[in-house]
């Protein structure tokens, strides 16, 4: 018996995209009826009007009804084949619409490939999204059983590790209490120690570290190494290169849906990290980016090819009506650093700025704080109104040029260590010098 | 170690089996669904009681006193409540699983589980509605001296064919519901329209003889002719050419409705 848990071979998934006049969400069969009903006289129409444009005579503009739907198709992935081992630990990186996330839906049977087959030996667990099911009116020890339900425990395997999971979770006190009155921090780590503790065969994990605090990821990673070190084999999607690099042993690349790239864990984060820095923005295209949709940014592009460190970074922007109206928004960016960690956070309700009602607007994103090291950063753009509008992950990089923003130098150890510089004055007061005989008290200061 | 392969179009062999796998998920999903409903309201459980009594009431009132319908010598308000348990019991049934899917969509597009639970553990859900006003039963039946005879056993009968009739048409619903919204309006339309012409607030047998059978093909029906008998000790009589067509008409709707669902399951996660 080989030991290959996963293979995959030509997998691929076409989604058809309508993209809709009147905007909704979704079709109603009313809209279908009255498309049925108006198709023929709009087949007629566009061969009378083709007719006209032939004849020479001024082709009318008809705006067309409502109705009209362009239909998009597109390989969401495409000829994927690849193999897993037991026992390894991959990590998955691309970016937004790579096709990632399609593929962990395929492996875990929520959606059909379009073609291609998968064989999978072992129970699979996939963790798409932590808290998946909970429910806010239960108490905690309600939804532990609830989302085991979902996830596949029996409750006899809930039970067993019942108290494994509240002391990982740390909600021993708030067990009979609603989850709606749980802080969020309580709610992920119950969510994410429930997900934890389902020791398949094969794990499945999709970005769930994004959420919690520093403390917990740390935990969490922990317990997702535990599992791979248990030889069990892990698929592991993340955008936090620290986490892909400490955890996985091979890694997989996707670009437009298709696997770009796989090996050793290491030089797949190197080469995915490469596509950002070289184009200017990522070619995502808008309307294939999470958030509602109803604004998307259209263009983002920084206002020079390199900033001094100190000055001041700016970004321009323009950002398109492309549906029904939200309401206030405002925007943020995210300043991201070649490993992956946000550096810094920009969110414009801090400084009061909101945009409503708008058909397109251009504008400018500046800071001059921190003063970012030297080399390339990401910026992720986001349009926010409650529910998320637009998430613009690499909408561009900026690049910071290696003079340092200090009057002098010194050697590579001077800046190594931190993420970020700082404006600061190292003082001292009144040296105190004297013959050997200072009492003891070593408080010479080494100043260069 | 078993093996399991994904591809296009595979319909899987081990579907069933995967249900009953998962027959802990539609205990779980009921039982959710059932604290949920409760919590944070002030009278609770009375509401399921409330309902189908304020009905029975009024039903008893407008065909009992004011057009006095015939009742075989059966106390009236138990000749409606006896059709008004499997009624309530449908219309409440049809309605949340025709709802289901939309509900759960966070569930559809993020776990695996066959579909199948989804609704189907509504309507488990509203059974439990049903036994609380069955309890309201008994004490009517206690008040007014007409205690039921062995017929009575034969309730689980008749409620799983009132379980039925409720999950075809439910599931045909749901899915729709997934890929056109608007037949959400449909089911409060058919709830409406169907206390009208099903026989709750009347004894079928007022239908005149030749449309029976025509009357017939409403599966409700039957149910509630047979949930009469049974409660009834058989004063009111059940007409099998009826109640054959009603049963007829549970079972077009069940398979209907599992096949329409099970074709379009597999794309519900990409749809909703």
């Amino acid at each position: 018996m080989s030991d290959i848990v996963i293979s995959v071979e030509n997998l691929g998934k076409l989604y058809t995209l309508k993209h809709k006049g009147n905007g909704a969400p979704y079709t109603t069969f009313r809209d279908v009826i009255a498309r049925q009903a108006v198709a023929p006289f709009k087949a007629f129409s566009e061969r009378l009007r083709a007719h006209s444009v032939l004849n020479g005579s001024s082709p009318h503009h008809s705006n067309g009804s409502v109705l009209t739907d362009s239909v998009e198709q597109f390989w969401a992935l495409k000829d994927v084949s690849f193999e897993v081992k037991q026992g390894d630990v991959l990590g998955i990186i691309g970016r937004n619409g790579a096709g990632k996330s399609t593929l962990l839906k395929i492996l875990s049977r929520i959606t059909e490939p379009t073609k291609g087959r998968v064989r999978i030996r072992g129970r699979v667990a996939s963790l798409l999204e932590v808290g998946t099911g909970f429910h806010p009116e239960l108490t905690g020890r309600e939804n532990v059983y609830l989302n085991g339900g979902i996830l596949g425990m029996s409750r006899a395997e809930i039970k067993a590790r019942f108290d494994e999971i509240v002391a990982f979770a740390e909600v021993e006190k708030f067990l009979d209490t609603p989850v709606k009155r749980y802080s969020s921090g309580m709610y992920v780590r119950l969510a994410f120690a429930v997900a934890a503790h389902l020791e398949p065969e094969i794990l499945i994990v999709d970005e769930v570290l994004a959420v919690g605090d520093a403390e917990f990821q740390k935990k969490c990673l922990g317990k997702i190494h535990d599992v791979a070190t248990g030889g069990r084999t892990v698929l592991f999607v993340s955008h936090n290169m620290q986490a892909v690099s400490v955890l996985c042993n091979r890694g997989f690349f996707f670009q437009g849906g298709t696997l770009a790239y796989t090996g050793n864990v290491k030089e797949t984060i190197q080469l995915y990290l490469s596509t950002f820095s070289k184009s200017r923005g990522s070619d995502e295209l808008p309307d294939r980016r999470p958030g509602s949709g109803e604004y998307r940014y259209t263009l983002a592009s920084p206002a020079r090819e390199y900033f001094g460190s100190a000055e001041e970074k700016i970004v321009n922007f323009e950002i398109q009506r492309r549906g029904k109206l939200v309401g206030r928004m405002w925007l943020s960016a995210h300043i991201v650093d070649a490993g992956g960690t946000v550096v810094v956070q920009c969110d414009s309700r801090l400084v009061g700025t909101r945009v409503e009602d708008f058909k397109r607007v251009t504008g400018e994103f500046r800071f001059t704080t921190p003063w970012l090291k030297p080399g390339s950063y990401r910026v992720d753009l986001f349009i926010c109104a409650g529910p998320i509008v637009d998430v613009w992950h690499g909408a561009c990089s900026l690049t910071i040029s290696p003079v340092l923003p200090y009057q002098n130098s010194a050697s590579e150890d001077g800046t190594q260590d931190g993420l970020v510089l700082a404006e600061f004055v190292w003082e001292t007061g009144e040296l105190i010098r004297g013959g050997e005989e200072t009492n003891g008290d070593n408080s010479s200061v080494c100043l260069d | 170690m078993h093996e399991l392969v994904i591809e296009p179009g595979r319909t899987e062999k081990n579907y069933w089996r995967d249900l009953w796998r998962y027959r802990e998920l539609f205990y779980i999903l009921a039982w959710r669904d059932i604290s949920v409903r409760y919590k944070q309201t002030a009278i609770g459980v009375i509401w399921a009681i409330l309902r189908p009594f304020l009905a029975m009431v009024i039903f008893t009132v407008v065909f009992g006193r004011i057009a006095k319908m015939p009742s075989h010598g059966i106390p009236y308000p138990i000749l409606v409540f006896a059709a008004m348990l499997p009624w309530q019991f449908f219309a409440n049934a049809l309605a949340e699983a025709s709802q289901s899917l939309v509900i759960n969509t966070n569930l559809i597009s993020k776990v695996y589980f066959p579909r199948l639970i989804i609704p189907a553990g509504t309507v488990i859900t509203s059974l439990v509605d049903l036994l609380i006003s069955a309890a309201l039963l008994g004490v009517l039946l206690i008040w007014f001296h007409f205690l039921p005879d062995w017929r009575i056993l034969t309730l689980p009968v008749f409620t799983l064919m009132a379980f039925l009739a409720a999950l075809g048409p439910g599931l045909l619903l749901t899915a729709l519901n997934v890929k056109f919204r608007d037949f959400r309006y449909v089911v409060p339309f058919i709830v409406q329209f169907g206390l009208f012409i099903s026989p709750v607030g009347f004894s079928s047998d007022v239908i005149p003889e030749k449309w029976r059978p025509l009357y017939s093909l409403n599966p409700i029906v039957g149910v509630i002719d047979g949930f009469r008998w049974a409660i009834c000790r058989g004063a009111s009589q059940i007409y099998l050419p009826g109640f054959a067509f009603s049963t007829a008409t549970i079972i077009v709707f069940l398979v209907l409705g599992i096949r329409y669902f099970r074709r379009t399951e597999r794309t519900f996660a990409d749809v909703i």
